[in-house]
């Protein structure tokens, strides 16, 4: 099988992050993960990622404004064409360096704020960070690039979703992401703090309905169901080693963000070999892309294009099995894990949060 | 609803009409997507600049191609099917 093309890079440059989210997606085991890669080694990323026909980059982390190396990076990706899009907490930023960014030739800022109440968000966060996030917000769009922003939803801000949209309206964004929180990495280690009710569910997609209605053509709002409630799984990174290149702060290139939490895989990294070469051939990646490893139920269902098998990293996590199918389908023998885990009474909410 | 002919499309700030080397031809890159554009539809996206109704768009293109009246109407149709499209994936200032 040839390898797909890939469109999108996703460049987590690091995981230092001055925030300490429940619901983080960098990995638990944080200090294992050691030596970024460098710039120049980046730059070259870059460039092997166009080549196989990337044409999005999104620099993400941890918070990817701690490295002070993001403006040559920035230029590097404007020269290749690419989308470049940086996905931030916007701590520590200064307009000037925001500026700066806009002149290299940056596209695009994603900003997540953690609730639409300074209190809460900043007790989300484990940092006193919503002011900043705010003022952030507004220098982006006064520096005429277009603003995400995203808000990750759980049961603490599920209730905010009309504060939420006119918070996204006010600093003027021209896409609200309303993703509910998926129950991989740091998210899985609070699910009980985290998962809604149905109805809490049910009550903010119908108000999100609403506002995407009225908001059409002026703003996108997507909300983004958990699995945990529906009935298929998610079509996870619209399937393995397809579409995006994940790669992590030390050179290891994945198919998503949670994959080094499937322990038996070992990813190959942009320092021994091509990405090229990773992508056509790395082991890991081969693992799960395409059909060829898929059991049954997925092997004979009509939505294993549509849907992929769903996660690999939720179907490792819940069943020690990374090629069983994900629980979160209702189809799937172990249905009943996820079943259990959302119809638990709500537990005490006390997060663990990562270290920094 | 269609769109009147003087309606003045501008592609929004967030998307980004490229050449893609890959596939040869055009397409137009936005936060999270990209939409890959058959010739006829970069021709449109490309003129959808914040300067041209869409009537002028559908003359020039009209012109370029030769059209006669019943091929103009060929066009229109073409150019605001398009342009409706790019509005809804909120591809358009608005």
């Amino acid at each position: 099988m040839s390898a797909p093309r890939p469109y999108t890079l996703i460049a987590e440059l690091t995981y230092r992050c001055p925030l300490r989210c429940p619901y983080c997606s960098n990995p638990t085991d944080l200090a294992a993960h050691d030596g970024e890669l460098g710039t120049d080694e980046w730059t070259c990323v870059l460039g092997e990622a166009e080549a196989l026909g990337v044409v999005q980059v999104h620099f993400t982390g941890g918070e990817p404004l701690a490295r002070k190396d993001l403006e040559a990076l920035v230029t590097r990706a404007r020269e290749l064409e690419l989308y470049s899009n940086l996905v931030t907490s916007g701590v520590p930023l200064t307009k000037q360096r925001l500026a700066g960014l806009v002149e290299r030739g940056l596209d695009h800022v994603q900003v997540s704020v953690q609730s639409a109440r300074p209190d809460r968000a900043d007790a989300i966060a484990g940092y006193a960070a919503h002011p900043q996030k705010i003022q952030v917000m507004r220098w982006v769009t006064e520096l005429g690039l277009p603003l995400t922003m995203n808000v990750v939803l759980h049961r603490a801000n599920l209730d905010e979703i009309d504060e939420l949209v006119a918070l996204a309206e006010d600093v003027g964004a021209s896409r609200l992401e309303l993703a509910n929180t998926q129950y991989v990495a740091w998210a899985l280690s609070n699910r009980d703090a985290l998962l809604p009710t149905r109805a809490q569910l049910e009550a903010a997609g119908e108000r999100a309905a609403k506002h995407k209605a009225r908001l059409q053509g002026r703003m996108d709002v997507l909300f983004v169901k958990p699995d945990y409630f529906g009935t298929t799984p998610k079509a996870c990174m619209d399937g393995w080693a397809r579409r995006f290149i994940h790669m992590v702060p030390d050179g290891r290139v994945l198919p998503c963000h949670a994959a080094t939490s499937i322990t038996p895989l070992r990813f190959d990294s942009v320092k021994d070999r091509a990405l090229a070469d990773i992508w056509t051939s790395s082991e890991a990646l081969l693992a799960y892309r395409g059909e060829a490893w898929m059991p049954e139920p997925c092997k004979s269902c009509e939505r294993r294009t549509i849907d992929f098998g769903g996660c690999r990293c939720q179907a490792f996590a819940l069943t020690g099995d990374a090629s069983a199918t994900d629980p979160a389908c209702q189809l799937a023998p172990q249905h009943a894990l996820v079943e259990a885990a959302r119809s638990r009474e709500p537990g005490e909410r006390r997060y663990l949060y990562r270290g920094r | 609803m269609a769109r009147e002919l003087s309606f003045i499309p501008k592609l929004a700030k967030k998307a980004r009409l490229r050449f893609d080397r890959h596939s040869g031809s055009h397409m137009i890159v936005y936060p999270e997507r990209g939409l890959a554009l058959n010739g006829s539809a970069a021709e449109i996206a490309r003129r959808c600049d914040g300067t041209r109704t869409l009537g002028a768009i559908v003359d020039e293109l009209a012109r370029e191609a030769g059209a006669g009246a019943d091929e103009r109407a060929i066009v229109e149709t073409d150019v605001v099917a398009f342009v409706e499209l790019l509005a809804q994936r909120g591809l358009l200032e608005p």
